[in-house]
């Protein structure tokens, strides 16, 4: 596991971690705060999709793999199975890194 | 299904992608099923029928995989519309089988409320229970379905003997089945889903528990096939593997398809009189059945690749690693495998799409998959170069007709990617679609299910495809043979048939691109399939078939600038009358096969008139 610096403790948007990168998920979608540039219609229905495949609130997340080119699509584990999506649809998920102390698995 | 009775108890498989519900479903009804086909929806349902041991006969309808009751898309929707009785064709199901994958419960439980809450009946199969076990999974089957309310079943789908239990519950539910019940559905909002997750995370804290790493395996391998260099080179291998297989492995049976068809052909007319009839026969009909079989062991063994791919998980990895490729342009990481194919023959490649789920990144992929250069532009290439391309070495080791054919590949692919963005941005309007997708535990395909799905595909492709395309071959038959030859005649009897009529009507609007009636009256019957084209040349210029006498001849007769334009020419235009049928039948509308025949039509005119000009232009 890469160590996370302790200083990593504000929200990022999970379009922006990086492969070891662990947290848990504060908001999705327009709550989240990360989306003002894409239309409310692609953010509303990508919060829904994230929602469904189980993007949710206190989920546990971390970033398993980067594509080869511009690291991007990124695979992600969201608590126990694997989702890969654009870091353009990540950015829509909110996350509170974990540090190292505070890792609780 | 005729023999069923039309009350028989009938239930639904339904549950997320990738829960093992179809080897499910396969080894419930086996051989005993039929894909059924809704208008307007490409999506596929299977049903198939089975008697339980206490003699009930049984109808199951095999849905398409969802995380929700909510449509995303008409494809999308037919689940939904599946369960509410909103189908014409369909009654509403008795009972509903989730099928949840017992490693992966979250979404799938999620599933199961949604589905209860349409007011049917829901009997929840904890599939792959083996796997669970094996890694740790300790599941309380009974404070499950206490929770949930519904009678839960552990099975192992590959597994006959795994499976009675399951039968036993539906039979027992259709020994005591009530009046039919009053459904209901709504959207559920945002905070409806996130409310469902935390009633399931409830229900998961209290009667299952997962160990750590519970499916390292998935992990480990992951750590190699998503690799950014090993995860690459691995794909690079296998797609290596999967064109050598459906190029090579398949070639012997289709020269053995051939030669047969052709012996056919043979026999019907030394025994016929020689005449219309035999020519109908000979040339219509069975040089029409071959050309639609020949395709099927390409068919079969690029599907048992793709299948077995699916099935083991890998597909959704390869998706992975070539979506920012593809996803540039707008299209699914998925679109690459069906692209992929279609260098071999657009016809798989087309039937291949169905594993991308959305709709319109399917057809976008379609729409571009006969611009990839297909095995039967090959013998028509070689023809060209070979008469206009001196074999000229540049910089001492590249062969200037290789960089020639290689070129023509390339312009394939760059007109593809061109015409995809031109399909988001000019059709679309830019949407693009969010790429999200699970990527499922690794598991071993099972062959039996995996078998009966190729088999399946090949059935489907020879059913459907086959009439569309058997009707076009008899038509273009009809074209090149009719009116014969009149008494007396010296020219080839092609000339004086509706395809001579129609290509020499036509060879003023393809003057414009260097073409010559000859080449007119090759490009109809040409439209059977491309490499036709040679034979009807030689026809028209009255040679044996012989292709050294023809490239010759041509070589002759064309300029240089005819040539290329008609280089250009084959690179795009639709000279495939299979390819349309099969996009009639995949996107099951009249609308885009001939869209799609329009706008080859008119890149093709464009790119050869710029070629021709061009051309003439240097040589004077």
């Amino acid at each position: 596991m890469p160590k996370q610096s302790s200083f990593s403790e504000q929200p990022i948007p999970l379009g922006s971690g990086r492969k070891g990168l662990r947290g848990t998920v504060i908001a999705v979608g327009r709550a989240a705060g990360t989306m003002r540039d894409e239309p409310d219609s692609f953010t509303d229905e990508l919060e829904r999709r994230l929602l469904e495949i189980g993007f949710v609130e206190g989920a546990d997340v971390e970033v398993l793999h980067e594509g080869f080119i511009g690291r991007d699509p990124i695979a992600i584990r969201v608590d126990d199975m694997s989702v890969a999506l654009r870091r353009r649809e990540a950015n829509a998920i909110l996350v509170r890194p974990l540090t190292t102390s505070t890792r609780s698995k | 299904m005729s023999s069923w009775p039309t009350d028989a108890f009938r239930f639904a498989l339904v549950g997320n992608p990738n829960c093992g519900k179809t080897a499910l479903f396969n080894t419930l009804t086996g051989k005993r099923q039929k894909v059924a086909n809704y208008p307007g929806v490409t999506v596929e349902t299977k049903k198939g029928r089975l008697i339980t041991p206490s003699g009930r006969k049984m109808v199951a309808i095999d849905l398409p995989g969802t995380y929700g009751l909510r449509g995303r898309s008409p494809d999308e929707a037919v689940t939904r519309e599946a369960i509410m009785g909103e189908i014409a064709e369909e009654q509403k199901p008795d009972l509903i089988v989730c099928v949840v994958d017992a490693t992966n419960l979250r979404l799938s439980l999620r599933l199961a409320f949604e589905l209860k809450s349409t007011g049917i009946p829901v009997l929840l199969a904890l599939n792959m229970i083996d796997i669970a076990k094996a890694r740790g999974i300790e599941i309380d089957i009974e404070g499950l379905s206490r929770d949930l309310d519904m009678v839960v079943v552990p099975t192992v789908a590959i597994d006959k003997a795994g499976i009675g239990d399951l039968v036993a519950a539906i039979d027992h539910h259709a020994e005591n089945k009530g009046v039919a019940p009053v459904t209901q559905w709504h959207e559920q909002s945002a905070d409806e889903v996130r409310a469902a997750h935390a009633r399931v995370q409830a229900i998961i804290t209290r009667h299952v528990k997962t160990p750590r790493n519970a499916d390292r395996w998935t992990r480990r391998i992951d750590q190699i096939l998503l690799h950014p260099v090993f995860g690459i080179l691995i794909l690079l291998a296998i797609l290596f593997l999967i064109f050598q297989a459906v190029f090579s492995w398949s070639s012997p049976a289709m020269n053995l398809i051939k030669d047969l068809f052709e012996a056919l052909g043979d026999t019907i007319k030394t025994h016929l009189p020689d005449g219309m009839l035999a020519s109908l026969l000979a040339d219509g009909v069975v040089a029409g059945v071959g050309s639609v079989i020949i395709f099927l062991p390409q068919i079969l063994v690029l599907f048992f690749f793709i299948i077995l791919l699916e099935d083991f998980g890998y597909m959704a990895r390869a998706a992975f690693l070539m979506d920012r490729i593809v996803g540039g342009v707008g299209l699914h990481g998925r679109s690459f495998i069906p692209l992929l194919s279609s260098f071999a023959c657009a016809i798989p490649g087309i039937m291949a799409t169905r594993v991308i789920d959305n709709p319109r990144q399917r057809l976008a992929t379609i729409m571009i998959a006969p611009l990839m250069t297909c095995s039967a532009r090959i013998p028509v290439y070689t023809l060209i170069i070979g008469a206009f391309i001196p074999d000229h070495s540049l910089a001492g080791f590249i062969n200037l007709r290789g960089l020639v054919m290689f070129g023509l590949y390339a312009t394939g692919i760059i007109a593809a990617f061109a015409v995809a963005w031109g399909f988001r941005h000019l059709v679309w309007n830019g949407q693009s679609e969010p790429f999200i997708m699970e990527l499922p535990s690794y598991k071993l395909p099972a062959l039996r299910s995996v078998a009966i799905n190729v088999l399946q595909r090949g059935f489907v492709f020879l059913k459907r495809a086959g009439t569309t395309i058997l009707s076009m071959m008899i038509l273009i038959w009809f074209l090149s043979s009719v009116p014969g030859a009149p008494e007396g005649a010296t020219d080839p009897a092609i000339n004086y048939s509706f395809s001579g009529i129609i290509g020499q009507a036509i060879q003023p609007l393809l003057a414009p691109i260097g073409f010559n009636w000859q080449i007119a009256v090759a490009l109809i019957p040409g439209l059977a399939a491309r490499e036709v084209a040679v034979g009807a040349l030689a026809t028209v210029y009255a040679l044996s078939d012989n292709e050294g006498a023809l490239g010759a001849t041509i070589a002759t007769h064309w300029s240089l600038a005819t040539g290329l334009s008609l280089l250009a020419w084959y690179v795009i235009a639709p000279q495939c009358a299979s390819t349309i049928g099969v996009v009639r039948r995949e996107t099951n509308s009249i609308k885009w096969p001939v869209a799609m025949f329009v706008y080859l039509m008119v890149f093709a005119y464009i790119a050869s008139f710029a070629t021709y000009r061009i051309t003439l232009a240097f040589t004077g």
